[in-house]
């Protein structure tokens, strides 16, 4: 098992009355992508500044790097890059010369062009930065935080406002990164993001961990049932001789199976001897999306 | 890179960013320069008298205008500039980096200075040529320099100090000009103060800094027969500390809620 690099046991973080964070542990070792995914006011960002030293816990324990974040030691901040959740830039200078201004701050910086390119605002190099799109500004936040080839980047809604080629392209970077052997920490409300990119998934709601593991075993997923789903024409004989067979009122048949290989087998088997067709026949697991929402309680934004 | 390098580093960054906006360069290069030439061409021809002697009002005006100009550059500008940096997460990303805090600041507070100096210049230039006002050289233009320098420094660090009551961005020039607007016609920047003006003023002026430093410009720069008290450059950089102190303290990095 390679290196620890964040460790949360415990966390907690009250503003006032507000328990953003309800004592959550966390550990992620050294070339993982772990991606924390939560509806808003969860506590992402919250629990993320944490990590990255903007804000103070209230009780816990947190170790990233070997170092407290808290205590703000510039040689922690040296190995660390930070996309913030929202941010400004100075409007007037230009891409090159932003990316260029962050670099030298850290002791081993990229090359500026190269990580001008590896974000795509290559077309962009000597505009300024008033002059660019939304999306583009994004870019540029990412190419700020690669700057300082940084062993462990911190990424809080990475992709919120890029285009899906901007956001396959994000993800590549990602991947790159990881292959490294460098550690990301993102969160997402994106479940493809989560599903693509991370190793490893925390769903965090109303400041506490709900479930957490790779993205495909995460809250059962992988043990829950099949959903079988066509519609009948009439001439059918009767309803489908399989157990759980339920006749939605719109002619929809919906089967919910533990062994869905042999219900399909029963289902067609009736269907050809019959002599008609399973209209709209479509076989689906539960999405990491359903997980989410049956984890989360299909709520939009605990407040 | 070592810190100093990267401070520097700081002020050349933060120049090319100055020039490219329209805001800041209008109203903290121009605004002053602006208004040199019209209080000189309005009011330029009388006579205020002073410790005794009457003096010139463009004189006057020249040395004021000169005040005004180090005043809007490091005041002004630095409570503004680092109030909307604040809330647009400028400082909240540079706090994530290596960079030293001071670093980022000294950087803006020495590109204020700079500026500052350059208004000076073309203040006293303005001042020579169509005035005939005399330039102060030797002993006399090293005391000017230092008292440019102090105050300067010291309402740059009060700057700072403000930002920490600034509520946010767009309330910045609000919030400074309620404060910096009341102080510069108190001092006798904008209207002249002779020595018979109301006693209650005379009163704000020793109190706050910007009285202060006029009159320590003003001997600064025409010499005779204004006397240069070491006591005004003194209660200068007092206010200039006591900025610090505060902005030490009371200066948040990340955009208020
Ligand atoms: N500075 C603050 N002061 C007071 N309350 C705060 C502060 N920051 C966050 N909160 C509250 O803490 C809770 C968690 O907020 P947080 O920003 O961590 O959520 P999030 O998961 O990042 O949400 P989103 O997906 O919308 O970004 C919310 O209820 C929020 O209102
Ligand atoms: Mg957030």
């Amino acid at each position: 098992m390679s290196e620890v690099v964040i460790e949360v046991v415990g966390l907690r973080k009250s503003y006032g009355d507000v328990e953003a964070v309800r004592g959550i542990d966390l550990r992620v070792r050294r070339g993982e992508v772990f991606a924390l995914l939560g509806p808003n006011g969860a506590g992402k960002t919250t629990t993320v500044e944490i990590l990255e030293g903007y804000r103070e816990r209230t009780a816990g324990e947190v170790r990233v790097l070997g170092h407290d974040p808290a205590r703000r030691d510039r040689a922690l901040r040296e190995r660390v890059g930070i996309v913030l959740q929202s941010t400004g830039i100075d409007p007037y200078l230009t891409v090159r010369e932003t990316v260029e201004l962050y670099a030298r701050y850290f002791p081993h910086p990229r090359d500026v062009d190269e990580v001008i390119d590896l974000v795509g605002l290559t077309d962009k190099r000597d505009a300024r930065v008033i002059r660019l799109s939304g999306g583009q500004q994004r870019r540029l936040d990412v190419a700020i935080a690669l700057a300082g080839d940084p062993e462990l980047l911190f990424l809080d809604e990475p992709t919120t406002g890029f285009d899906p080629g901007a956001r396959r392209n994000a993800w590549e970077i990602v991947r790159n990164l990881a292959s490294l052997g460098k550690t990301v920490f993102l969160t997402t409300h994106y479940m493809d993001e989560a599903e693509n990119l991370a190793n490893r998934v925390a769903v965090i709601a109303r400041g506490e961990i709900v479930a957490e593991g790779p993205p495909g075993l995460l809250g059962g997923r992988h043990l829950a049932e099949t959903l079988i789903r066509f519609r009948v024409r009439s001439g059918a004989s009767g309803p489908p001789a399989v157990p759980g067979a339920v006749v939605r009122s719109n002619g929809l048949v919906e089967v919910r199976t533990e062994t869905p290989t042999s219900t399909l087998h029963e289902l067609t088997g009736w269907a050809m001897a019959g002599g008609f067709e399973l209209d709209g026949l479509e076989v689906t697991r539960p999405t990491l999306e359903d997980v989410y929402l049956e984890l989360t309680g299909g709520e939009a934004g605990a407040e | 890179m070592s810190d100093v390098a990267l401070m520097l580093r700081q002020v050349r960054y933060t120049n090319k960013a100055f020039w490219r906006n329209p805001a800041s360069a209008f109203f903290t290069f121009a605004f002053p320069l602006m208004f040199l030439v019209i209080f000189t061409s309005l009011l330029g021809k009388g006579t205020v008298p002073i410790g005794g002697v009457l003096i010139k009002q463009s004189s006057y005006y020249v040395a004021a205008m000169a005040t005004f100009s180090v005043i809007t550059a490091s005041y002004t500008n630095i409570a503004m500039s680092v109030t909307y940096q604040r809330d647009s997460g400028i400082l909240k990303r540079v706090r994530g980096t290596p960079l030293p805090g001071w670093a980022y600041l000294v950087g803006r507070v020495i590109h204020a200075l700079l500026v500052a100096v350059l208004l000076v210049a073309l203040t006293a230039a303005f001042g020579a040529v169509f005035y005939g006002a005399d330039l102060p050289t030797g002993a006399l233009l090293a005391k000017f320099v230092l008292v440019v320098v102090a105050g300067g420094a010291s309402f740059a660090a009060l700057g700072l100090a403000t930002t920490a009551i600034v509520p946010n961005a767009d309330a910045g020039p609000a919030v400074v000009n309620a404060i910096i607007l009341p102080l510069l016609f108190l001092s006798g920047i904008f209207i002249p103060l002779g020595d018979n003006s109301p006693a209650w003023i005379r009163t704000v002026g020793t109190i706050f800094p910007v009285k202060h430093f006029a009159d320590a410009m003003r001997a600064g720069f025409y010499g005779r027969p204004f006397r240069f008290e070491w006591h005004d450059v003194l209660i200068l950089l007092l206010w200039g500390l006591g900025g610090l102190v505060a902005a030490a303290r009371f200066f948040s990095w990340e955009p208020r809620k």
